[in-house]
């Protein structure tokens, strides 16, 4: 009835309404997709069909040499190894701290738990700044160290925040009740009981923490100095402002000997092209499958505790 | 008076106090290592901010260090490159605020009201990949596609018959490449919010309006906009509150040399002044100004919001 009646009453301005969506729509589609697109498209092309702007929608003389540059490229796989294991152990510490937060902050029965929420409250408004941090980062000797790529982020309280109201508001107050019944500890009943029962939100949490360390460049800017410690985002942002230097260092690919400075500048472009896709790959072959994940979190974060 | 009242009050915390330990000492073991880490990394550094105020000497620590009162402060001040500096912070973030905030409203109204179902799910599961693209990434595409001449957006100009233009290079255009570069990043993601929130808008409110003959546009104006009202107030009190805080890694990664007018903010500027010149004080002094200020937007936006809608943050 309620449809019907909408299609006589609105069906003109409503027709163009959803024509103008759609049209909109897709555009803004287009507008998404593309840039990310170009860039495996130019990944994949001859680097001077390239340049010459023969390249815009389709791969154009397809050619691996970018791909095959990136692979000599040392610092970059530097970058990758630090990065992997920055984003697990990384991870890892995230989650145990935050479950070490959360837990105690969602239990109503104890008494120091307001005194102690707002202690972690005033630190998402206020902080030190970057200079008293970095000192005290310093003091404690993590300073190029891959601690220091951990441990001064080791908690985010927003995270947190999520995972304690999940705690409150979504696992059954009778199941603390009747565990604690059979005599179990605070202890055995996090293990044995909420955790099993929040994996729907740790698992989100979790993949926050992890894109956060996968993209991390700050941490890195600030923290360390050791080329060898430095992780995948600090090694793409010098390859970005070194394209010169870069054309100087690579060397011919074939037997062909000489190379003309043209060539390798070319060479050094497609490189960028390759890295850059490089990086994001492991989002882009994981990101289909966890979307749903991660805007679940948005709606966590959103419910106020 | 206040003395015999206080008296037994503290007895009686002191002996709830040890109730609680004794009985929730898992509780309280289990947040130790929170409490510490906050100590470590928020507390300690909060303590550091004395350096405001002093000169600091790395053998008296900050404790020892001679006193310079509110010197720093006024080196800022009378400095040639404050006002720029407050300037492009405010810009930058009012603009990308002005841009980005009332698009991903509009953003989440249009996809909700889409009719094709397939298309709105492409559409949201592309639109929220940008965001997790990492800012080197971002802005190296910027630069890549920005090049001159060879770079794809001048490949497009020149298609269309225009001149090369090398954007990154000039001033008037680095805050536009900022804030619409961020508007494609977060646009999708920000939206998300707002698409809960209008899905739990009262069906009921649309089944009358419908019945009265109201268009979508209508209904959008007059019901939708208005049922999440407090979802975008409370979004803009908090966006309100960080509004000193622009990205750092961004701006720093797309500043150079020919842009640096319009480009050095304040938290590149306490960057390099702190970390490449190591005049700890000042830098120190500089970041609490900013910190200062937000919390200033942030009280500032919860109380007016608290006039204006009666939502508020607190």
């Amino acid at each position: 009835m309620v449809k019907k009646n909408r299609i006589i009453s609105n069906s003109v301005s409503d027709g163009t309404f959803d024509a103008v969506n759609i049209l909109i729509n897709a555009i803004l589609l287009v507008i998404f997709m593309w840039p990310l697109w170009f860039m495996v498209v130019a990944s994949l092309s001859d680097p001077y069909e390239v340049n010459s702007g023969n390249v815009v929608l389709w791969v154009k003389g397809f050619s691996l040499n970018g791909y095959r540059e990136l692979l000599k490229y040392e610092p970059i796989w530097i970058g990758y190894r630090n990065t992997i294991l920055y984003t697990a152990l990384g991870t890892v510490i995230n989650m145990v701290m935050t479950v070490l937060c959360a837990y105690p902050l969602s239990r109503k029965e104890w008494m120091a738990r307001n005194f102690w929420l707002k202690f972690c409250l005033i630190t998402m408004y206020f902080g030190g700044g970057l200079i008293p941090t970095y000192l005290v980062v310093k003091g404690l000797g993590l300073l190029d160290t891959i601690w220091a790529m951990m441990i001064p982020g080791a908690l985010s309280f927003y995270n947190a925040l999520i995972v304690r109201n999940y705690f409150m508001n979504s696992i059954p107050v009778d199941l603390f009740e009747s565990a604690k019944l059979d005599g179990a500890t605070h202890g055995q009943y996090l293990l044995k009981v909420a955790l099993p029962l929040s994996k729907p939100v740790l698992s989100v949490v979790a993949l926050y923490y992890a894109v956060g360390h996968w993209n991390d460049y700050y941490t890195a800017l600030i923290y360390i100095n050791d080329r060898k410690l430095i992780p995948l985002q600090s090694a793409m942002k010098d390859l970005m402002s070194s394209a010169q230097v870069l054309a100087a260092q690579i060397t011919p690919l074939s037997s062909e000997g000489m190379m003309s400075v043209k060539a390798k500048m070319e060479l050094a472009m497609s490189l960028k092209y390759t890295t850059i896709i490089a990086s994001i790959i492991p989002m882009l072959i994981v990101y289909p499958l966890v979307q749903k994940h991660f805007v679940k979190g948005v709606m966590l974060g959103a419910i106020k505790g | 008076m206040q003395n015999k009242k206080k008296l037994p009050d503290m007895h009686g915390f002191r002996q709830r106090l040890k109730r609680d330990l004794k009985s929730n000492w898992i509780l309280w073991a289990m947040f130790l290592p929170v409490v510490i880490y906050y100590a470590v990394f928020n507390y300690a550094p909060m303590y550091g901010i004395l350096l405001a105020f002093k000169k600091y000497e790395i053998k008296k620590g900050i404790l020892g260090s001679p006193w310079v009162g509110l010197k720093y402060f006024e080196r800022f001040f009378s400095g040639y490159n404050s006002w720029n500096l407050i300037r492009n912070t405010l810009g930058l973030s009012l603009y990308s605020f002005l841009a980005g905030f009332p698009l991903a409203i509009i953003f989440a109204l249009l996809l909700h009201y889409l009719t094709l179902g397939k298309l709105k799910k492409v559409v949201q599961m592309v639109s929220y990949a940008p965001y997790f693209i990492s800012t080197v990434v971002i802005c190296n595409m910027l630069v890549l596609f920005m090049t001159p001449d060879t770079g794809i957006f001048n490949i497009l100009l020149a298609k269309l018959g225009l001149e090369s233009v090398s954007f990154l290079s000039m001033p008037e255009y680095f805050k536009s490449i900022y804030v619409w570069s961020g508007v494609w990043q977060s646009m999708g993601w920000s939206a998300i919010i707002y698409l809960s929130a209008l899905a739990g808008v009262d069906p009921g409110l649309h089944e009358s309006a419908i019945i009265d003959g109201a268009s979508k546009l209508k209904r959008i104006l007059y019901i939708d906009l208005p049922s999440i009202r407090s979802t975008i107030v409370m979004l803009m009190i908090m966006t309100l509150g960080g509004i000193m805080n622009v990205g750092f890694e961004k701006v720093y990664l797309l500043q150079n040399d020919l842009n640096f007018s319009v480009s050095d903010v304040i938290s590149t500027y306490t960057y390099r002044v702190g970390l490449q010149q190591a005049d700890f004080g000042y830098s120190t002094a500089i970041g609490l100004f900013n910190t200062l200020i937000n919390l200033v937007f942030l009280i500032g936006s919860n109380a007016l919001s608290r006039k204006a809608t009666g939502e508020s943050l607190w």
